[in-house]
C-alpha cells in the first residue's frame, strides 16, 4: 500500500463572509456566498466541484448547496460529526478523496448563525438522555461548564493560573485588533478587564469563551497536481489526522483514566507520524479555542511542551508574533469569529500564502487543529 | 459572548430544575437511588469483574454482556468543580452561582459522578459555602427527592 496523503492535495481557494453579531442572510444563503468566493479565489467554475464535506451541525446539507451553487455531478460527500471537532476533517476527507479518484474539486465550508439563530444547549431537556442524564440535571448545562470543569483541575494538578488563561486571550485578541474582519477589530482586552471580567463558569471567565458569530466560511482542494494551474499559490495538504481516544466521551471526559489527556493527542501521533517534520518545525499555528484552557492542553497534546507544561508554555510572549509559537493570528475563535473552528484553516491558508493581516514572517508550516475536548481533527499545511 | 441558555425548553417547567431521564442501561442507577443505595454497574464476568461508567450494554475489558450493579460505600473525593454564573435555564440562574463538583469514588477512584456540594440532602444547589469547595475534601452521597425521582447529592464526610 503506497497510498499517501501527503502534499498530494493542496487547497487552492478561500472564502468568508463578513463576521457579525446579526447578518441578514440565512445560513444557506452565507453558505453559498462562502463557496462560491472559495471558488472565485480558486479560478474554479462551480460547475467543476464533484465532491462536498461539511459537519453534522451544519443545517445547509450539500444537496441544497450543490442545487444552489450550479454544481455538476457530485460523486463524493461526508459529514463529520462533533461540532468544533469536526472542521480540520472535512479537508482531510476531501484530500482523501481527490487523492484516490473519488473527485477531482472539492469543497467544504461551515455556516453558522450562532449570534443571532440557535445553539444546540439552548434547549437543555432534550439531551437529557444518555449521556446528559448524568450531567445535566446537577446544573453542568453549557460547554463552559463541562470544560471549567478540566480547567479547574489542570489548573490543580500543574499550577496553572488565570494569568496563564489570559496569555491566551490575549493572544488572540492581539491578533483580531490587527485584522479588520475580526469581531473584535479595534477592541483591545487588558489584564484589568480581563480579571474583573463576569465569571460564566468559575474559574472560566467572559473572555475565556469564543465570540457568538454569524458568518460562514468555505475552502477548495484539489490534486497537488492541478493546484499548480489554479489562480493562488498551492497550499498543501501534508498530514491528516482525526482522533478519538479509547474510553473518550465528548466534552465530559470525566470517565477516562485521564481526563486531561484528550484527543490531541490521537490526533497528534498519527499526524507527526505521517509527516517530514515535527513540532519544533511549525512556524505557525492555529489551535482550536473555543475555551481558553483549551490552548495548554492542545500545546501539550501536540506536543509542543511536555505534559503539564502547557500553562507554562504561553508566558513571555510565546503565542505573540515573534514567539515561540505564534497561534491564532486572525484572533481565533476567541476574537476573530467562532464559526466552529474553519476561520482557523482559511486563516493556516492565509500564512503560507503570505498574506495574513499578522504575517509570521517566511511562514512555510502550519498546524491547524480542531476541537479539543471532543473527537476531533488536525491538518498540518505547507507553503 | 453571552452563553444564552434561558430559553424555555420543551418538555421542563421553567421553574424546575432538569430531571435525569433514564436510557435503558442507566436505569437501575436511578432504580438504587430511589432505594437510597448508590451502585455502579459491574462486569459479572467471574474472571473480570470490572466496573465502568457511564452504564453501557458490553464490558470494554472482557467484552462480556453480563452485568450486576454494586452497591457503592457513597464516600468519595471532589476532583474538580465548577460554579456556573448565569446566563442559565431559569430554574439554575434562580440559585446561581451554585456548585457543581465532580466526585471521584472512595471504593473506585476512577468513577467520577457529577453532582452538588450542598449543606443537607434537600437544601438548595446554593447552599454550601463556596469557600469550602476544595479539591480533595472528603464527601458523603444523599439522596433527594425532586419531581418522583431520587437524585443523588454530596454533602461534606463529617470527620
Ligand atoms: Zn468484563
Amino acid at each position: 500500500m503506497a497510498a499517501t496523503l501527503k502534499d498530494a492535495t493542496a487547497i487552492v481557494g478561500i472564502g468568508q463572509t463578513a463576521f457579525a453579531k446579526q447578518l441578514p442572510q440565512s445560513e444557506k444563503e452565507l453558505a453559498c456566498r462562502a463557496i462560491l468566493a472559495a471558488l472565485e479565489d480558486a479560478g474554479i467554475d462551480p460547475s467543476e466541484v464533484d465532491a462536498f464535506s461539511s459537519y453534522t451541525m451544519e443545517e445547509t446539507d450539500e444537496v441544497e448547496v450543490a442545487k444552489a451553487i450550479g454544481a455538476g455531478d457530485v460523486t463524493f460527500f461526508s459529514k463529520i460529526g462533533y461540532g468544533g471537532g469536526g472542521s480540520c476533517a472535512t479537508v482531510g476527507h476531501l484530500a482523501a478523496a481527490v487523492a484516490t479518484g473519488q473527485a477531482s474539486v472539492g469543497v467544504a465550508w461551515r455556516s453558522r448563525k450562532r449570534g443571532s439563530g440557535p445553539r444546540p444547549w439552548k434547549n437543555t431537556a432534550v439531551q437529557l438522555p444518555t449521556p446528559g442524564q448524568w450531567t445535566r440535571p446537577f446544573g453542568l448545562l453549557r460547554p463552559a461548564d463541562e470544560i471549567g470543569m478540566l480547567a479547574r483541575r489542570y489548573m490543580h494538578e500543574y499550577g496553572a493560573t488565570r494569568d496563564h488563561l489570559f496569555n491566551v486571550a490575549m493572544a488572540c485578541r492581539n491578533r483580531a485588533n490587527e485584522n479588520p474582519a475580526a469581531m473584535m477589530y479595534e477592541r483591545p482586552l487588558t489584564r484589568e478587564m480581563y480579571m474583573t471580567a463576569r465569571m460564566i463558569s468559575d474559574p472560566l471567565c467572559l473572555f475565556d469563551n469564543c465570540l457568538e458569530t454569524d458568518g460562514a466560511l468555505a475552502c477548495v482542494i484539489v490534486s497537488a497536481e492541478r493546484a499548480r494551474d489554479c489562480r493562488q499559490k498551492p497550499v498543501y495538504v501534508h498530514s491528516v489526522a482525526q482522533g478519538l481516544p479509547s474510553q473518550h466521551h465528548g466534552m465530559v471526559n470525566y470517565w477516562n483514566d485521564d481526563p486531561l489527556s484528550g484527543p490531541a493527542w490521537t490526533a497528534a501521533r498519527h499526524l507527526w507520524k505521517q509527516a517530514d517534520f515535527g513540532p519544533q518545525d511549525v512556524d505557525v499555528a492555529q489551535i482550536y479555542d473555543a475555551f481558553t484552557p483549551l490552548i495548554p492542553l492542545s500545546l501539550e497534546g501536540y506536543g509542543f511542551c511536555g505534559r503539564g507544561e502547557g500553562a507554562s508554555f504561553t508566558e513571555g510572549g510565546a503565542l505573540e508574533i515573534g514567539g515561540r509559537l505564534p497561534i491564532n493570528t486572525g484572533g481565533g475563535g476567541l476574537s476573530e469569529a467562532y464559526v466552529h473552528g474553519f476561520n482557523l484553516i482559511n486563516e493556516g491558508v492565509k500564512q503560507l500564502r503570505g498574506i495574513s493581516t499578522a504575517q509570521v514572517p517566511d511562514a512555510a508550516t502550519c498546524l491547524v487543529t480542531a476541537g479539543e475536548g471532543v473527537p476531533t481533527s488536525a491538518i498540518l499545511l505547507r507553503a | 459572548m453571552t452563553m444564552q441558555t434561558t430559553t424555555a425548553t420543551t418538555d421542563t417547567a421553567p421553574d424546575e430544575l432538569l430531571l435525569p431521564v433514564p436510557d435503558g442501561d442507566g436505569a437501575p442507577f436511578w432504580e438504587y437511588a430511589a432505594q437510597g443505595e448508590l451502585r455502579v454497574q459491574a462486569c459479572a464476568a467471574p474472571t473480570c469483574g470490572k466496573l465502568r461508567f457511564p452504564p453501557r450494554p458490553c464490558c470494554p475489558h472482557c467484552r462480556s454482556f453480563d452485568s450486576e450493579w454494586r452497591l457503592m460505600s457513597g464516600r468519595g473525593r471532589i476532583w474538580s468543580y465548577v460554579q456556573p454564573h448565569p446566563p442559565l435555564l431559569p430554574a439554575y440562574a434562580a440559585q446561581a452561582p451554585y456548585n457543581v463538583i465532580l466526585v471521584e469514588l472512595a471504593d473506585a477512584p476512577q468513577i467520577r459522578l457529577v453532582g452538588n456540594l450542598v449543606t443537607s440532602a434537600d437544601a438548595p444547589l446554593d447552599s454550601m459555602d463556596p469557600a469550602r469547595l476544595r479539591i480533595g475534601a472528603r464527601v458523603q452521597v444523599v439522596f433527594t427527592e425532586m419531581g418522583g425521582t431520587a437524585v443523588p447529592r454530596w454533602v461534606l464526610e463529617k470527620s
